[in-house]
Order: structure tokens, then sequence, then C-alpha cells
């Protein structure tokens, strides 16, 4: 229904917007679109190799390469605020993370031949599925919408600041309240499995009674 | 720019990401493809609030400043998702997720001498 | 304290006893025996107090509605008349001995405190449905008697025949029970109102729609309760309980209440002379039945009770011609000597260790072992047998001469018919009790043959009760005088027609039996019998559970012995076979109704397990195996679950997008 909706007021847009569509047709590209398709087909290569390389290592650096080649895209619309916060964040945090948890689980270095579960053939058969209706519906949908990427930036840092401040201040400090949690949460959930461990092993070596040790050592004796 | 070229690869993305939580077996390949999918409603949320704030005067700018937000949260979630990975992996040794079938119709619990609190946590 | 106050304390001691008794038995033994008595003892004071204050004047009438039910109300109410009055004494009078005869009884029962704690209620709903002015009040109290008697006569339920017993008599009691209940709610549905003296109120200005029906339904009802003929046949059984809980039965509670009832709601039988007659024919038959059957019993305990339908048959008899002063004289005398002679049988059973009447004809000096039972038990079988100045001989004579009223011709009160059948009936019963009478005595007591086993000297407890009952046995019959004041009126006094006609002619049964006593009194010699409990250290109760027990086996039935000496074989001659099977009723009642129940619930059985089961496993079938089915998909890897979930979730997404662009 969401997409039907969507699709029922693309095209009202789109009526509007013919005339001035009807100028730009996707067989005379422009430099922007080109730059834009180039790194798109980086990006989207760099992310079917991150799901589909055998080496988790690899899998994390591709990773690196398809969110920063997105932070190229968040530029090439202008973004350039998201963008950097994409390259802090993502690149520079979420990934290291990530490679902390690699390295915490001992994952394996090297090609590991059950990355895939059995699983894989249904979710192949899915995401090309929902691939093809995604696609189907948004090209059905936007295939004249133009964006005019021309005059002031749309997310410069002076114009997203002034937009957070101004009109999303509320959500903005609900969403560090959440990061505490977040915070907390996460550190509570790596405290207590360690408290744990420790209590399990106070317990292994409490019941060590001098009897039995005694015992073991007239068995090495006798050996 | 057409519209439609950061549409389609916010969609092929999406699938993608799609693709690798369903058929990865780590644990940690699941979150990495878990924030593939996040990074490309990040593409739809930007590519949409450039073009609704030039065509529709959309001063808001509520495109980006949701962007911001899902990135704060996906920086969260990607926290305790680890953390939770992290005590799976103490508790049971691996971090596979279909080695983790306590819900099995008929599975019987694995160790009954686990503490029935690691096992919450573990299923969490 | 107000006469009401008094009057509402009467059922409740013995009510309270009886939970008492419950909760401590286990736990204080010592306080069971007090708790058994007491509260008797003292609601049988009140109980007297509340008739001394009564004195057979205006009636109490008290009530009041507990909760409003919407329709018809139910009131917690008293109506004490003279009947009331003097029958609550009756009862009091009645409990208490049989409670204080009960702690020697059963002596050594481990059951004794949940025994003592059910006789206090019996005794409580007794009077619960004596002083009633409610008739949904007054079933109360009369189901709970049911139940009581169900667990009562079951009490050595480690004998089949108890158990067997107990059951017969829950389930032909409530039999009649259930169109009882229909018939009261038709009766209030008429009068508006459960209450007696509205209902009475209703009858007197003709306002009941459909009197034959009612008075039809209540008396099957009645016929439950008080052993009349088609419905008798759990008395004789109930003889396997203990001998004090049948003495409380016959004499006071249970059968007396479905006498008791129709004495209340005597006009409402009136206003019917269908159902009088139906009554007066019920009298009749379960007389004259039942004194043929007694004459056949072996088991002293079945004489007795065959016996008491007999008297019910008097008392139902009197109603029948409408003289309900006559009905309760005949139940408050037979009462007492009823339980007298249940009482003295017990001790007799004890003393002799057998409860067949043919193994004591062959035992000598049983007299002198227990002169109190001897010397009671005659007075008593001397008031059955209606030889004057005995108080049987008054209340008897008092229903002759109703039914000799009515027959001459006074048939405002009741019809010319039922007069008629009456007065033969109990004439020819007359002769009857005095033979089966005389035959217990002869049997009992004048034994041939080795010596009785000697079990001690009775307990005091139960001898002193035995003297106790023989004076009301003896001398209440004087009461005629008096009486009328307490009751409606009509004189109590002896006609001498029916006087003369009656006693003749029970002193001419009682000739006759001794003449063929001494006729086969010989042959007593020549066929040994015996089968004899002789336990000297045993509590008299355990004893007779024994001798109920051992009877089958030794002599082949619960009712007969193939005894030659028997006078009752002589005088009944070809009937003897039949009458001591109790007319083959039972024999009827299972070909016409338990067969037919047994092969109906047989077939519902196969139907049930074959035919119904078969669609219920059917139907459970399919379920299972998709429920399999089903369960193979729940493999416990959640990408698997996701992977459905998101593939359904595509598809609804391309179905609805086809819809919606009406592709």
């Amino acid at each position: 229904m969401t997409f039907a909706a969507a699709t029922a007021a693309s095209m009202a847009a789109r009526a509007a917007t013919t005339v001035a569509a009807g100028q730009h047709g996707f067989l005379s590209p422009t430099g922007v679109e080109i730059a834009f398709l180039l790194v798109g087909l980086l990006t989207f290569g760099a992310a079917v190799v991150t799901v589909t390389t055998k080496q988790l290592v690899h899998a994390a650096l591709w990773l690196v390469v398809a969110l920063g080649g997105l932070a190229v895209e968040y530029l090439l619309l202008t973004a350039e605020f998201i963008a950097w916060v994409q390259v802090l964040i993502y690149v520079g945090s979420v990934v290291v993370l990530l490679l902390f948890g690699l390295m915490l689980t001992k994952a394996p270095i090297g090609r590991s031949p059950d990355a895939d579960s059995g699983n894989r053939w249904a979710a192949l058969t899915v995401a090309v599925a929902s691939a093809g209706a995604l696609v189907w519906v948004v090209v059905d949908a936007f295939r004249t919408t133009w964006v005019d990427l021309g005059g002031a930036p749309a997310g410069s840092t002076e114009v997203t600041g002034a937009s957070l401040f101004q009109n999303w201040v509320l959500p903005f400090e609900a969403l560090s309240v959440l990061l505490l949690a977040a915070l907390v949460g996460a550190i509570v959930l790596s405290r207590k499995a360690k408290a744990d461990t420790a209590a399990g092993g106070t317990k292994a070596t409490a019941p060590r009674v001098p009897g039995s040790r005694d015992g073991e050592q007239d068995k090495e004796g006798v050996r | 720019m057409h519209l439609a070229y950061p549409a389609v690869l916010a969609a092929l993305l999406f699938c993608t990401g799609l693709y690798g939580v369903l058929a990865r077996r780590n644990a940690i390949l699941v979150l990495m493809s878990v924030e593939l999918m996040l990074n490309a409603v990040n593409l739809n949320l930007v590519a949409f609030d450039v073009w609704l704030s030039r065509a529709a005067r959309d001063t808001l700018h509520s495109g980006q400043a949701l962007t911001l937000f899902t990135i704060a949260i996906a920086a969260a979630e990607i926290g305790i998702g680890l953390a939770i990975v992290l005590a799976v992996y103490r508790n049971r040794g691996t971090s596979d997720i279909d080695k983790l079938r306590d819900t099995a119709e008929g599975h019987g619990p694995d160790d009954p001498d686990a503490p029935a609190a690691e096992k919450a946590e573990a299923t969490a | 304290m107000t006469t009401t106050t008094l009057a509402f304390l009467v059922p409740l001691l013995p009510f309270l006893g009886a939970a008492a008794g419950l909760l401590l038995g286990r736990t204080a033994p010592g306080f069971v025996r007090p708790l058994a008595v007491l509260p008797t003892l003292a609601s049988l004071v009140l109980a007297v107090l509340v008739a001394v204050r009564q004195g057979g004047g205006q009636a109490i009438d008290s009530h009041t509605e507990l909760t409003p039910t919407g329709s018809v109300p139910i009131e917690l109410g008293l109506h004490i008349d003279g009947f009331a009055a003097l029958v609550a004494v009756l009862v009091g009078v009645v409990a208490t001995c049989v409670q204080i005869y009960s702690t020697g009884y059963l002596h050594d029962d481990p059951r004794y405190p949940s025994y003592a704690a059910l006789v206090s209620l019996f005794t409580s709903a007794m009077l619960l449905v004596v002083y009633s002015g409610d008739l949904m009040v007054l079933l109360v109290g009369w189901e709970v008697m049911g139940i009581c008697s169900y667990f009562l006569v079951g009490h050595y339920w480690e004998t089949p025949e108890a158990r067997a017993a107990s059951l017969k008599a829950f389930l032909v009691t409530k039999l009649g029970d259930v169109p009882f209940l229909i018939g009261l709610f038709a009766l209030a549905t008429d009068a508006g109102s459960f209450r007696i003296t509205r209902v009475l109120g209703t009858v007197a200005s003709g306002g009941l729609h459909h009197p034959t029906v009612v008075a039809l339904l209540l008396l099957a009802g009645v016929a439950g309760k008080s052993a009349l003929f088609p419905l008798h046949t759990w008395l004789p059984d109930a003889m396997a309980g203990p001998t004090p809980v049948s003495a409380l039965i016959h004499a006071a509670t249970m059968v007396a209440a479905g006498i008791y009832f129709v004495a209340r709601l005597l006009p409402v039988f009136q206003a019917s002379a269908a159902a009088m007659v139906v009554l007066a024919v019920m009298a009749g038959v379960t007389m004259v039945g039942s004194g043929l059957a007694a004459l056949a019993q072996d088991d002293i305990k079945r004489v007795l009770a065959y016996s008491t339908i007999g008297q019910l048959g008097y008392m139902a008899g009197a109603l029948a011609v409408g003289d309900r002063g006559a009905a309760v004289f005949h139940l408050l005398a037979h009462g007492a000597f009823k339980a007298l002679l249940f009482l003295a049988a017990g001790v007799i059973i004890h003393a002799s260790g057998t409860n067949s009447l043919a193994v004591m004809s062959r035992m000598k000096d049983l007299r002198t072992r227990v002169p109190d039972a001897f010397w009671t038990m005659t007075v008593a079988l001397l008031a059955l047998a209606a030889i004057p100045p005995f108080s049987g001989f008054f209340s008897k004579e008092a229903v002759l001469g109703a039914a000799e009223h009515v027959a001459a011709g006074h048939t405002e009160h009741a019809p010319g018919a039922a007069g008629w059948i009456v007065l033969v009936t109990g004439l020819v019963t007359a002769v009857l009790t005095a033979a089966y009478a005389t035959r217990l005595w002869l049997l009992a007591f004048r034994g041939h043959g080795a010596e009785a086993p000697d079990h001690g000297r009775q307990p005091v407890v139960m001898t002193s009760v035995l003297w106790v009952l023989a004076i009301p046995s003896l001398a209440f019959g004087l009461a005629f005088g008096p009486l009328p004041d307490w009751f409606d009126g009509r004189d109590l006094t002896p006609v001498l027609t029916t006087s003369v006609l009656g006693t003749g002619l029970a002193l001419v049964g009682g000739i006759v039996t001794y003449g063929a006593w001494r006729h086969t009194t010989a042959l007593a010699a020549r066929v040994p019998l015996g089968a004899v409990a002789a336990h000297p250290d045993a509590d008299a109760g355990q004893v007779e559970a024994e001798a109920i027990a051992t009877h089958e086996p030794a002599f082949g039935d619960v009712a007969q012995a193939p005894d030659p000496a028997d006078p009752g074989r002589l005088l009944l001659g070809p009937l003897h076979r039949h009458a001591a099977v109790g007319f083959h009723l039972d024999t009827v009642y299972s070909v016409l109704f338990v067969r037919p129940v047994q092969a109906g619930a047989t077939l519902v059985r196969f139907l049930d397990r074959e035919v119904v089961d078969t669609y219920v496993r059917g139907a459970g079938a399919l379920p299972r195996w998709l429920g399999t089915a089903v369960r193979r998909a729940q493999t416990g890897n959640v990408q698997t679950y996701v992977s459905a979930l998101l593939a359904g979730t595509v598809v609804l997404v391309v179905a609805a997008l086809l819809v919606a662009t009406g592709a």
C-alpha cells in the first residue's frame, strides 16, 4: 500500500514536472550523473563482495569501501555534512568496532569455507525477488523526476545545523538519552558475563578440599 | 540529476544487505549486512531531502535530520549488537547464528547445568 | 429468651455439635463423646421447653426473608404448632437415647467420631424439617437426611451388603425426591410462596389449580422417604447399618419425616379425593404385605424393619382418612416403642453373637443373659401388637376408630372408599402384627439347645436407655386424653367396636402363632443350625457387623434361613417363599428398571466408544498430520524464519502493487 500510495503521488508529481524533466533524458547524462553512476557501481560492487567473500576480515574492509563510496554519493548530492558524518562514524568507528568484534570472537583469518549458512539459496531468492520488486517500483515511480542540484547546497553544515537546532532540538536531545542508554546497556551486557565467569571460576576452585588434593598427590607419587 | 539513480542504488544496496542478513553464518557479518541496509535507507533519505528541498520548498530538512538520527541509532545498535554477540560467544563458544537453535521444536536445553540467567542472556 | 430463639437453637445445636465433632474427631478424641451427647441432650431440653411454652395453643409463626430471589421468595421461617412441638420432643428423646446408646455400642469403633457427627447432623436435619415454616428450607433438611442415611447405612462399608444397601437407600429415596421437588414447585407457584401457612391459605380458598397432580407428585417423595408400598424396598436392606442407626431412622427421623410432611400439608391432599384413595391403597398394600413379609424374615432386624413399614402404613392410613391427629399420635407412640425394639435387638445381637432368629431359637437361656433387653422388649412387642394397656393399643385404636368413622359415612374429610380400605387392611394387619411379634418373642427368648455364648454384662449406657424408652412404650397411650388439645381437637379415645375387634384379632394372631410354635419347636433339635460370631472382648458394633457379613454365607440369603422349626413357615405355607424375599418386588424392579438401565448404559458405552470416538479420533487425525508437517519447519534457525517472513512480505507487496495499478 505504501508503494502504491507513493506511486500515485509520483504520478501527480510527474504530471507537474513532465515539462522540466522532458529535457533530461537517460541517454544524455550530465557529468554529475556519470560520476554518481560510476561511484554507485563501485559501492554496489563493494557491498556485494562484503556479503559474499569467504574471508571475514576482508568483508569488513570491503564494507569500508562501500560506506566510503556512499559518502562520496552524499557529496555528489550536495549533502556535505552528512557525508563527513558518514566518514567519521561509519568508516571511522563502526568498522573499527566490527573489526574488534571479529577479533574478540576469534574469527578465523583467511578463507573460511563455512562463511555462508545453508540458507543461502533461499536468501538469494528472497533478495533477488525483493530487488526486482523494489527496482521496478522505484523506476516506475521516479523515472522522470529531476533533482536540480544547482544553487545553494542543500546539506551544508550551516543549513543542516540551523535545521537541526531550530526544528529538531527535542528529538536530538531524546537521541542523546538513547545513546546513553545504549552505552550503559553495552557495558552491562559485557560486564555481567565477565562477573559470571569470575564467579564460575571461584566456584570451580572453591570445592577443592585438602583431602582430595592429597589424594591426587598420592596418585602422582605412585606414578 | 535523475532521482532514479540514487533510488535504484539504494534499492540494490538494501537487497544486498538483505541477502547478507539471510545468508551469512557469522553474527558479526550479519551485523555488517544490517549496516548496509541502514545505509541504503540513509541514501534514500538524503536524495529525497535534496529533491524535496528544491521542488517542494521543504525548509525543515527532515530527511537530513532523520539521516543523522539513523546514523546515531545505528551506532548504538552496533554497540549493543556486538555486546550481545560477545556474550553469546562467551557462553556458547561460537558466534554462528545457525547453531543457536534453542527455539527449535522438541529442542531440549543443551547444557542443563548452565544457569538460567545466562541462557536468557544468550537467547536475548 | 423468647420461644422463637429457643426454637431456632433446637436444630442449630446438633448441627454445631456435628461440625465440631467432624473438626475435632481426629485431633481431640476425648471431646467426641461429650460433643455427640450434650448438644443433642440440650436440644431435647429446649424442645421440651418450646413444647411447654407452645402448650398446644396458637401456632408460633416467625419468618425472615434472607435474600430476594426474584420470583417465589424463600424464607427462613418457623411454624410451630402442636404437631411440630411434640414431634420435636420425640426426635430429641430418640436421638439422645441413640447417642447415649452408641457410646457403648460402638465403643471401640475407629470411625465413631464421624458416625456420631453424622447422627447429630441427621438429628439436626430432622428437627429442621419439623420446625421449618418454609417448604424450601424443609426440603434442605429432607435432603440432608437422605445423604446422612446414605453414610450411616453404609457405616460397615467393608461388607458388600452395607455398600449395596446404602446405595439403594440413597437412590430409591432420590427417585421419590424428584417428583417431590416438582410437586413443591407446582404448589409454590400456585400459592406464590413457599411458606406453609400461605400454602394452606391458598388451598383453603381453593386457589390450587391441579390438586390431584400436586398431591400425587408429593406422595411419590413421601413414599420414598417413609417407605410406603412401591418405594419401600430400601428399608429392609438398610438393616445392614448399625442398630442405633436403624433405631434412629425407623423411630424418629427419615421415615417419620414423610408422615409428618403429609400431616402438615393434609389440606393439600384432602383437596383431591383421588389422592386420598391412592394414599389409602398404598397404606393398605404396605400394611398387609409388610405383615406377611415380616413373618418370613430370619434376621431379627429385618423383622423389625418390616414391622416399621407396617406401622407406617397405619399412619398413612390415618392420613388417608383425614385424621392427622391419629396419625401423629401413632407416630409418637411408635417412635418410642420402635426405638426400644431396635436398641433391645442390638443388645440381643451382641449377647447372642448372631442376628438370625433360627440360631437364637437353638440357644438356651438368652433371656437370663440379657434380662433388661428381655423385659423391655416384651413391653415393646406388646405395644407393637396393640395389646391394652400399652401405648400401641391406644394409638392404633385411634387410627382404626378414625377409619371406622369415615367408613360409617362421615365422609366430609375423606372419601368413604379410603375408610373401608384402611379399616379392613388395618384389621388384617392387626392379626399379622400380633403373629410376627409373638414369633419374634418366642424364637428369641424361648429357645432350646446349647448355652448362649457369654459376652459378659452389657454396658450400662445401653441397658439404662432401654428402661428410659420403656416408660413411654408402657404409658404414653394414656395421653389420648390431653393430646386432642395439641392437635386438631378430634377425639382420640378408643372406640368400643374397633377396640374389641382389634384386640380380639391380635389375640387370635398371637395364640395361633403360639400353637404353630409348639408344633414346630420339636423339630429345632433335629436340624442343627448355627453361625455365631463369638467375640467376648469386642464391642457390640463389631459383633453385629460380623453377624451381618456371615448370614449370607451361612444360610444362602440375607433374609431367610432354611429352618423347618420356624412357625412362620407353617403359618404362611406356600406363601413363605415369596414373603421372605419381599414378594419379589426387588426382582420386578430389577427386570423393569435396573436391567433396562444397564442395557442402555451398555449401548451408550458402545456408541460412545465405537461411534462417537471414531469421529473424534478422525477429527483429531488431520490437525495432527498438519501439526507434524508444520513442526518440521520449526528448525530453530532464525535466518530461515526471517527468509520466510520476507518472502511472504515480497509476495504480498507485489500482489498489492498489482491490484493498486490495476494490472
